[in-house]
């Protein structure tokens, strides 16, 4: 574990650091101990079998769920900071596609004090072009929510998880179930963005290709940390091929 | 009062509103219909049109339960009664077990049983049974007063709460992330559907009272594509649909609140083939 080695010293950046994280939800342990460095500028990504507590985890980051443990920002000093702004973007997101509400509504709803219903002012309306423009979304922003692509709608939800300027952006397979070209255009905006803002990113995802060819650092988790490294660790790992037995090298499905 | 009579004797010089009690009328549903149309688009989006009709309902067990504990007051017992039953019915949805419409139908029968057995007990259900159909001629001036108070106070309960609530309705967890405390909003909503629904009972009626608030919202659902639009267009059909039933219900010697409703109603048909006609859902 080379790659994990390095990542444990200082890199001189901050980070966030999980210190034994536990879920525990109606006496099962949905996670536990998981303790792991997430590097400002870095795409982390968490791979592991369903099931195996990748989305609780994501949501004690949130603090959607109570755990034990510990959920630090710290700085470059490793001094905590007193808050740390977490942008989300969800998995496919659901929601009613026949509600009449435009992108314009729904970041401006975010964004700013006013209630959307007594319309959206130049200032708003700026505002939310700003902050559409951080994921090339800006042709969007009179288009109807429910009408737009998988794609369009994920690169909207970045938009708005990006503002105001998060210290984690949390993404929970944001690309299963976009097309190719809306993939590559998701992730390539992402991986600009973590340098540009030193946004620290944690991703889960299954598509092992992508994960090869974007991740700075991959955790594999089932209950617990099983293994950090960097993708080629891994995917080669004892660990992984225990966790994924019907996958063979660096991923490509049997 | 005076005041506003003689304004409106100038704004409006038709035989049919020199009659007082039609002037009071006109103004209570220029008071009412607005904000029921404006929180209809919530509930709408919240696709909570059975539980508001529900809630509806449970204002006969209100008016029971008032009467049992002598509350002096009927508008009290509705309101009391009313925010307690809506807290129940979300309580009991978030905890699952039975699917929402289960519920809901079960909380919709049971507050109509309730409020039967109790007002039917000392045989004197004539007395209650203006709550089914309720009659917007007998208002008189002391109670618009209560109608512009809570009409105020709603529409500001309405700006602080709004943003937070339509991030709620298009996905809880994305407004978690930013903060949004979605249990706190979704519960201030019912509460507020709650009282708007309890203070027009008396006036719309338990069996109409529902498509006051989900008509005219529905309706403007079908021609909106944004949430202003939706907002505007909601609270247009509803003071039209107000306005032009007062009118036609004078005229055929018949109830109000259903000339409002079928107004509504026909306003919701005239939406449908309008989204066909102008493809507003793109």
């Amino acid at each position: 574990m080379q790659a994990s080695d390095e990542i444990n010293h200082s890199c001189g950046l901050c980070h966030i650091e999980l210190q034994d994280v536990s879920v525990r939800l109606d006496n099962e342990t949905l996670l536990s101990d998981v303790s792991l460095h997430i590097h400002c500028g870095e795409l982390t990504v968490l791979v592991g079998p369903n099931g195996g507590g990748k989305t609780t985890l994501l949501r004690a980051m949130l603090r959607q769920v109570p755990f034990e443990g510990k959920i630090l920002h710290l700085d470059e000093h490793g001094k905590p900071f007193s808050t740390m702004r977490t942008g989300y973007v969800p998995q496919q997101l659901h929601f009613d596609k026949q509600m009449p509400l435009t992108v314009r509504d729904l970041l401006s709803s975010a964004l700013s004090k006013r209630p959307v219903w007594t319309g959206i002012g130049a200032k708003t309306r700026q505002q939310v072009l700003e902050a559409l423009a951080l994921a090339q979304a800006e042709a969007l922003i009179d288009k109807r929510l429910g009408a737009l692509s998988g794609g369009e709608l994920q690169r909207v939800l970045l938009a708005l998880a990006l503002t105001p300027t998060p210290d984690l952006l949390i993404l929970d397979e944001p690309v299963s179930g976009v097309d190719h070209n809306g993939q590559a255009l998701f992730l390539d905006t992402v991986s600009a963005l973590r340098r540009q803002k030193h946004l620290a990113i944690l991703m889960v995802s299954h598509d092992w290709v992508l994960v090869q060819e974007y991740a700075d650092q991959v955790a594999l988790i089932d209950r617990t940390v099983l293994y950090v490294g960097s993708a080629s660790e891994v995917f080669g790992s004892a660990a992984f091929a225990t966790a994924f037995p019907h996958t063979h090298g660096t991923g490509k499905a049997s | 009062m005076e005041t506003v009579y003689k304004v409106m004797d100038t704004l409006l010089p038709f035989p049919i509103f020199s009659m007082q009690f039609m002037k009071n009328a006109l103004l209570a549903l220029l008071l009412l219909t607005p904000l029921l149309a404006l929180f209809g688009t919530m509930a709408v989006n919240q696709r909570m049109a059975f539980f508001s009709d529900a809630l509806g309902h449970s204002a006969l067990a209100g008016a029971g339960l008032g009467m049992l504990l002598g509350i002096g007051s009927l508008q009290v017992s509705l309101i009391v009664f009313g925010l307690l039953w809506a807290l129940l019915i979300s309580q009991i949805n978030r905890k699952g077990g039975a699917s929402a419409d289960t519920n809901i139908s079960v909380f919709s029968s049971t507050g109509i049983a309730m409020g039967l057995v109790l007002l039917s007990q000392s045989g004197s259900f004539s007395k209650y049974s203006s709550l089914l159909v309720g009659d917007v001629l007998a208002i008189a001036p002391g109670d618009l007063l209560w109608l512009l108070v809570s009409l105020a106070l709603g529409l500001l309960c309405w700006l602080l709460l709004f943003n937070h609530l339509l991030l709620s309705a298009v996905n809880p967890q994305l407004a978690q992330s930013r903060g949004v405390k979605t249990r706190l909003v979704e519960d201030a909503f019912v509460c507020l559907v709650a009282i708007a629904v309890m203070l027009s009972i008396r006036w719309v009626g338990v069996l109409l009272i529902n498509a006051l608030l989900i008509l005219p919202a529905a309706a403007a659902r079908n021609i909106s594509r944004s949430t202003p639009q939706h907002a505007l267009f909601s609270v247009l059909i509803s003071l039209l649909s107000g306005v032009i039933g007062l009118i036609a219900a004078y005229h055929l010697g018949t109830s109000v609140g259903a000339a409002v409703v079928l107004c509504a109603a026909a306003f919701y048909v005239l939406s449908l083939l309008a989204r066909r006609v102008l493809h507003i859902a793109t």
